[in-house]
């Protein structure tokens, strides 16, 4: 490799992709064509381009996770989001775009998870670009059928007595997962209960953390 | 928009055209009942090829582990939500 | 390929390079824009078929899609593509060096 002096991983931990530094492929090539046709024929802009990456960059599951720690501390919020999930994320200031967002609870009683089985569909407007596994053919096809051992793979154990629901994303709408509040985070603030909701336990397949 | 009322069970047509279409497989001909109404969408059927979709009413539609799965159901009493479009579903 | 039998789930991810970055971008605007909708990207997909969901990743074939749905749509020829496609080529061995033509 022509630039060996790269971090192997990235600061959220995950290996890079390489792209700037390693031979061109097919794709790259059609994916710089595609872009270069439709600026030079007025379709698109190269800023327009540039500040659409940077608002997806900019999305994360931290604003959703914000999203469920206003849930957790106001109970007038979590009626709001329980009936309009777009709505109430629009309300906190996340620009969620054309998206139609329904929350669905999380109980002592019943674990929702959440799938899209015939493409990749994810509140990405919430939570930013979904995780590589929740793409997988593995995933979609189990989700549906095995909710429960793939909860196992992901080392989430439900409670003999919890029901599980699973959302099949087919259509327009798209889910995100209001997790239960952990018992004995009473005395946390809205902020530290945020840092306790992870990505997964948003799709279903984790659970927030118990302690900061 | 309003949608038209549905029956509360529903059955998933089991049609099988080629081509783009929103439900899924391993939910035609399977019995659920009707979550919730979700208002009106472009048919994606149409707007696959290019085209406008023509209004269509959508539904969440709520399925037993047992009634997609028979046997094969980890846990019978578990249940599968999918949006299915007015026009895959008929009246039971 | 809801309930198709299938392997333990690869938790293993990586952060998305920038000519991904870009096939994504060029997704949300083509809607945004009304070239074509989220149902035709999917429809492209679906013909591509089985095969090229084992060998091609996700944003390769999320490319080969948009420019299916923006030939479809008129928006440039496949002879422009083409054409374009060489250029591209000897520009440079890397997307880096490519991609400043």
């Amino acid at each position: 490799m022509p630039h060996d002096h790269h971090d192997p991983l990235s600061p959220s931990g995950h290996p890079y992709r390489q792209d700037n530094d390693e031979p061109l492929s097919y794709w790259q090539m059609m994916e710089i064509a595609v872009r270069e046709l439709m600026i030079e024929k007025g379709h698109l802009t190269a800023n327009e381009i540039a500040t659409q990456i940077d608002a997806m960059d900019a999305r994360s599951p931290a604003d959703g996770a914000a999203v469920v720690a206003r849930a957790w501390v106001d109970p007038a919020f979590k009626a709001r989001l329980l009936d309009n999930a777009g709505a109430a994320s629009t309300e906190m200031g996340f620009d969620i775009g054309p998206l139609n967002l329904i929350a669905v609870e999380n109980t002592d009683k019943i674990h929702n998870l959440i799938v899209c089985t015939l493409c990749s569909c994810y509140p990405r407007n919430l939570l930013g670009l979904p995780p590589d596994w929740y793409k997988t053919r593995a995933y979609r096809s189990r989700a549906v059928s095995e909710p429960r051992a793939v909860l196992r793979e992901f080392g989430v154990e439900l409670a003999e007595y919890v029901t599980v629901r699973v959302h099949d994303s087919t259509a327009d709408m798209r889910y995100i997962v209001l997790p239960a509040r952990p018992a004995g985070t009473e005395d946390l603030t809205e902020a530290e209960l945020a840092q306790l909701v992870t990505r997964d336990s948003m799709i279903g397949t984790g659970v927030p953390r118990r302690t900061l | 928009m309003a949608t038209p009322i549905m029956a509360d069970r529903v059955r998933v047509k089991t049609l099988v055209p080629p081509g783009h279409i929103r439900t899924p497989w391993y939910l035609r001909g399977k019995i659920g009942v009707i979550e919730r109404p979700l208002g009106e969408f472009g048919n994606p059927e149409q707007q696959a090829y290019g085209r406008i979709g023509d209004r269509k009413p959508l539904y969440r539609v709520r399925f037993t582990m047992a009634e997609v799965w028979g046997t094969r159901a980890e846990r019978p009493e578990d249940t599968l939500d999918a949006e299915i479009y007015g026009h895959w579903l008929e009246e039971i | 390929m809801g309930g198709m039998p299938a392997g333990p789930i690869p938790m293993e991810g990586h952060d998305f390079s920038l000519w991904e970055k870009r096939v994504d971008a060029l997704l949300t605007l083509c809607g945004s824009k009304g070239f074509f909708t989220v149902d035709g990207l999917r429809r492209a997909l679906e013909d591509m078929g089985e095969e090229a969901f084992e060998k091609y990743s996700y944003y390769e074939r999320w490319i080969a899609s948009i420019n299916q749905n923006l030939v479809e749509g008129g928006h440039y020829t496949l002879e422009e593509l083409g054409t374009r496609m060489e250029e591209i080529r000897v520009r440079g061995q890397t997307y880096g060096d490519a991609n400043h033509g």
